[in-house]
């Protein structure tokens, strides 16, 4: 039977191997060449340059700004609804799932329409004599655009780890003489670990790297590392620095994948 | 009190993220063209979204590019799962890292790494494309659902099948499937739903004239977007709200009795 098993491998080794694995050498090929075949490192120190070091910088402030929200948000709602019982447990995940099934450009493109000078949520503002607010073409609103899209990524990861704590161990803690503020910080916090890097993860690295967003709710002036990267490969069509500017977010996203392998090895902060 | 403010909590975040969607379907129903005024109510955008082809096809190549690359990466995950679970440790867990990349890898990175592979091997942009990329990035997602599964399966159960002389196929399928279905599912309605939502791979490995709906409207936004588009998602939208809450409902009926 073991020889069996091994043999079932081979279709997934060989499927990661070449969409994986050589497509990654094919970015460090292109990060590391120029045009005409020969090695140098100016793509990558290309970030250093005025206008990617702004794109970059801006990036990390804004997606970092998200990833904060999104955490203080998220956490005491996951808390909340891991106190639901576990025979909700799918409802609650479709719940948080269900809008991606409206497409992502769109719902962007919504929140154009609800934050917009005369945009519904300044018409509801007004009628309650209240200022209008003016967020549309700001980092304002590409920061609600990210918490928005990523929210959902936030909540399922703490959502499946603080429900899978054993309340025996909350109770044990309180009949122990802790109070809720101690239980929080020496019981659930530390259990929920996993839940946390994994979270952080999904909406970090998504934040860090998009390109849509910023266009749609920035109004196309600010723009995102992701936006430069995006527009050497369609329309300036230098593969090579897109590569090497991509391989310096890679480095971001190494740190992050290391980070998860050190404080989640069995996995337990996974979104399903 | 308490936990009329935790409601109150729950509900305004569920009101944060349907929010942009409940503003969709109104927009869907409004008979003027531009976003910023309400022009009375009508069915015209639904109307023209039949006869409009060009979405009708997009919507056609997103439907198949989803079923097909879930599908397949549901087969391919599924069976690397069985294997993993003969496989030794250090190897296991290689594979479980690279397994881990294209789900912590930025969409972009993996997009444009996909699109260097393509240009590089000489295969055409299209369909094609569009599928490997999706199957790709779909497979983690049934791993990482069916794996959980896997673990708690007795594997006693298994070898009893053999030992009372059921050949290791149908082993598989009356003893081990049904135990790992529920994960199998979930994985699988994961990745369809990832395929539908994607944008940023399928624009790098999307071929000229070939759209998903996702791609179509990102060239819509830089040239006016179509009311159709709105009526359509809305139509998607309700249509797996309506499933979803019928699949919810049933399983609680039976509880009851």
């Amino acid at each position: 039977m073991t020889s069996n098993k091994k043999w079932l491998s081979v279709p997934y080794i060989f499927w990661s191997a070449l969409f994986i694995v050589v497509p990654l050498g094919m970015i460090l090929y292109y990060g590391l060449t120029d045009r005409t075949g020969a090695f140098t490192l100016d793509n990558i120190i290309a970030i250093t340059t005025a206008g990617h070091a702004k794109a970059l910088r801006l990036s990390l402030l804004l997606s970092l700004i998200s990833t904060i929200i999104c955490f203080l948000l998220a956490y005491p709602l996951a808390m909340i609804l891991s106190q639901v019982q576990m025979k909700r447990h799918n409802f609650i995940i479709l719940i948080f799932i269900l809008p991606m099934w409206m497409n992502f450009l769109l719902r962007t493109l919504a929140w154009q329409t609800l934050l917009e000078k005369n945009g519904v949520i300044n018409h509801l503002l007004t009628f309650l004599h209240l200022p209008a607010i003016k967020i549309i073409n700001t980092p304002a609103a590409i920061i609600l655009g990210m918490v928005y899209n990523f929210l959902p990524f936030m909540i399922l990861p703490l959502y499946n780890a603080l429900a899978k704590i054993d309340p025996n161990v909350i109770n044990a803690a309180h009949d122990l003489g802790a109070d809720h503020l101690h239980t929080f910080t020496r019981i659930i916090l530390p259990l929920s670990i996993p839940g946390i890097i994994s979270g952080v993860t999904m909406v970090f690295i998504p934040a860090l790297t998009t390109f849509v967003i910023s266009s749609l709710l920035g109004g196309g002036k600010l723009l995102l590392i992701g936006d430069v990267i995006d527009q050497e490969f369609t329309r300036t069509s230098n593969w090579h620095l897109g590569s090497g500017l991509s391989m310096v977010l890679m480095i971001f996203i190494l740190v992050n994948m290391v980070l998860s392998a050190i404080f989640d090895k069995e996995g337990e902060g996974s979104m399903l | 009190m308490k936990s009329a403010a935790k409601r109150i909590y729950i509900a305004l975040i569920v009101l944060f993220l349907y929010a942009p969607i409940g503003t969709l379907m109104v927009l869907s129903f409004n008979a003027s063209k531009t976003r910023a005024k309400w022009g009375g109510f009508s069915f015209k955008w639904y109307i023209a979204l039949f006869q409009n082809e060009e979405i009708l096809r997009a919507l056609a190549n997103t439907l198949l590019i989803a079923l097909l690359s879930s599908l397949i990466a549901t087969v391919i995950g599924t069976i690397a799962c069985i294997a993993m679970t003969g496989m030794k440790r250090q190897a296991k867990s290689i594979l479980m890292g690279i397994t881990n990349i294209p789900m912590l890898n930025a969409d972009i990175v993996t997009g444009i790494s996909l699109m260097l592979l393509y240009i590089s091997l000489g295969i055409r942009f299209g369909m094609g494309t569009i599928l490997l990329s999706h199957i790709t990035f779909n497979i983690p997602y049934v791993i990482l659902s069916v794996m959980p599964r896997m673990k708690q399966l007795n594997p006693s159960t298994y070898e009893a099948a053999l030992d009372l002389g059921s050949s290791p196929i149908n082993a598989f399928f009356k003893v081990v499937f049904p135990d790992l279905l529920p994960g199998i599912l979930s994985g699988f309605l994961m990745a369809f739903t990832m395929s539908l939502d994607d944008f940023i791979i399928t624009h790098f490995t999307k071929g000229v004239g070939v759209d998903t709906l996702s791609t179509k409207i990102y060239t819509e936004i830089k040239k006016g977007i179509k009311p159709e588009m709105y009526a359509l998602s809305s139509l998607i939208f309700v249509t797996v709200l309506t499933l979803l809450v019928l699949i919810n409902l049933s399983p609680d009926k039976k509880e009851k009795k």
